[in-house]
């Protein structure tokens, strides 16, 4: 979705400002937040592309003021009830109102350890070869779905190069949607600057960006 | 994790009235209903906050300045040589390594979210989650380079990486002059975080030196 999210190349949010000595966590909630959502991670249902595009859905203005664990809290509140695990009326009053809906898994904590070291590989076998071979210039498509997507609006309609190929990856554009996993192709592609942002660029400056094959078209196409 | 004014600077206030209260109130909630374990919800905050940080990736940096073979592998296949130290889990599962060079240098932002590799450098710090960095890391890197007072040799192409899949990117920030002889553990200590994103460059001796007195 063209959303407030896909930031790359806007202007007008003023100085980057690092903190000296920043804590990990700022305030207890944050980090309660930071638990809540990772152990929750254990028991639902929901995809890391689910998560990431219900952070994408909160309302613009609110995107824009909400720090980050903040918006962890409100992705979080949506896949809650999307998935039945809480009603409205129980997020309003913090009180259990309906049977919690049946899971399996709960993260204990004798389990913590290995759930932090797990790893939850998005690399699947490959099912087909690559259409892009490293060295072709391809063109990153103009498209404009309104659902989950990873294909940055910068790069849409741009001629890049394929430095790389990480093999075959979970699609998160069907992914996000409970459409499956489909994987694609997953390329390493560098537009240059100028490319990107027009003449006056710097030289030697390139954007590489991860792009999945659906993504991807030949540079004689317009689309 | 004292609440202070100061957070409001970094974008880290907050937007929602009550955001303590709504936390604790979904908190009991989700344990209620029996999908958390409070106790589970500690270990992993302590982790993340004590455990899992910098320090794992600039012991990586470290043994590639001083081990060949290891700094071969890591460059080859990032993942398994930073499994090899240990430091494997959630957000690191394709590992890519980014060599800085004098003719090179690499910078790494998400512009769609936060990507950020956890089992390295742990939780992203706030700038490299705000709109300032995910705005400008691509459509003007140099500029950024130099707000964050970064000087990089002249000539230096720049390359940034958006993560925008599941590959996470650890740069390898160049091994500073007059460190012959240095352990491992020594040099460490010369890499700082932002080192291993791109934003900055390793201490020179004299600079971790005047940190260590200040």
């Amino acid at each position: 979705m063209n959303g407030v999210h896909d930031m790359g190349g806007m202007h007008g949010f003023g100085p980057i400002d690092p903190e000296p000595d920043e804590p990990v966590f700022h305030t207890q909630w944050e980090a309660r937040v930071y638990g809540l959502a990772s152990a929750f991670g254990a028991v639902g249902d929901w995809t890391l592309d689910a998560d990431r595009h219900a952070t994408e859905t909160i309302a613009p203005h609110i995107y824009l003021n909400a720090s980050y664990y903040e918006k962890w809290f409100l992705s979080m509140h949506t896949l809650l009830l999307a998935g039945g695990y809480v009603s409205e009326e129980e997020l309003a009053s913090g009180k259990m109102a309906t049977p919690a809906r049946p899971v399996e898994g709960v993260l204990r904590p004798a389990g913590v350890e290995d759930y932090v070291h797990d790893a939850s590989l998005s690399s699947r076998p490959a099912g087909s070869d690559p259409a892009y071979a490293v060295g072709q210039q391809v063109r990153a498509r103009n498209t404009n779905p309104p659902g989950h997507t990873r294909l940055p609006r910068y790069a849409r309609g741009r001629i890049g190069t394929v430095e790389g190929i990480h093999g075959c990856h979970i699609f998160p554009d069907s992914n996000a949607h409970g459409r499956g996993e489909q994987p694609q192709w997953l390329y390493s592609v560098r537009f240059t600057a100028q490319e990107l942002w027009g003449a006056g660029q710097p030289r030697r400056t390139d954007i590489y960006i991860d792009l999945w094959e659906p993504y991807l078209g030949q540079v004689d196409t317009d689309d | 994790m004292a609440e202070t004014d100061h957070h409001h600077d970094h974008g880290e206030g907050s937007e929602l009235p009550d955001i303590a209260l709504r936390v604790k109130s979904l908190e009991s909630l989700l344990i209620e209903k029996g999908y958390v374990d409070p106790e589970a919800l500690d270990l992993l905050i302590e982790t993340y906050e004590h455990k899992v940080g910098p320090r794992n990736g600039a012991a990586v940096v470290a043994r590639a300045w001083t081990d060949p073979g290891f700094k071969k592998h890591l460059m080859e296949d990032a993942g398994a040589a930073i499994a090899s130290l240990g430091f494997v889990g959630r957000q690191g599962e394709h590992m890519v390594a980014l060599e800085n060079t004098p003719e090179t240098h690499n910078m790494v932002v998400c512009t769609l979210c936060s990507c950020y590799p956890w089992p390295v450098l742990g939780l992203p710090p706030v700038w490299y989650k705000s709109a300032p960095y995910r705005s400008r890391a691509v459509g003007d890197p140099r500029g950024v380079l130099e707000e964050f007072g970064t000087q990089i040799p002249e000539g230096s192409a720049v390359r940034v990486w958006d993560s925008t899949a599941e590959i996470r990117y650890l740069v390898i920030p160049m091994r500073p002059e007059g460190t012959d002889g240095w352990s491992a553990e020594q040099l460490a200590e010369l890499v700082t975080r932002n080192s291993m994103i791109g934003t900055g460059v390793a201490l020179t001796p004299e600079q971790l030196e005047a940190s260590q007195q200040a």
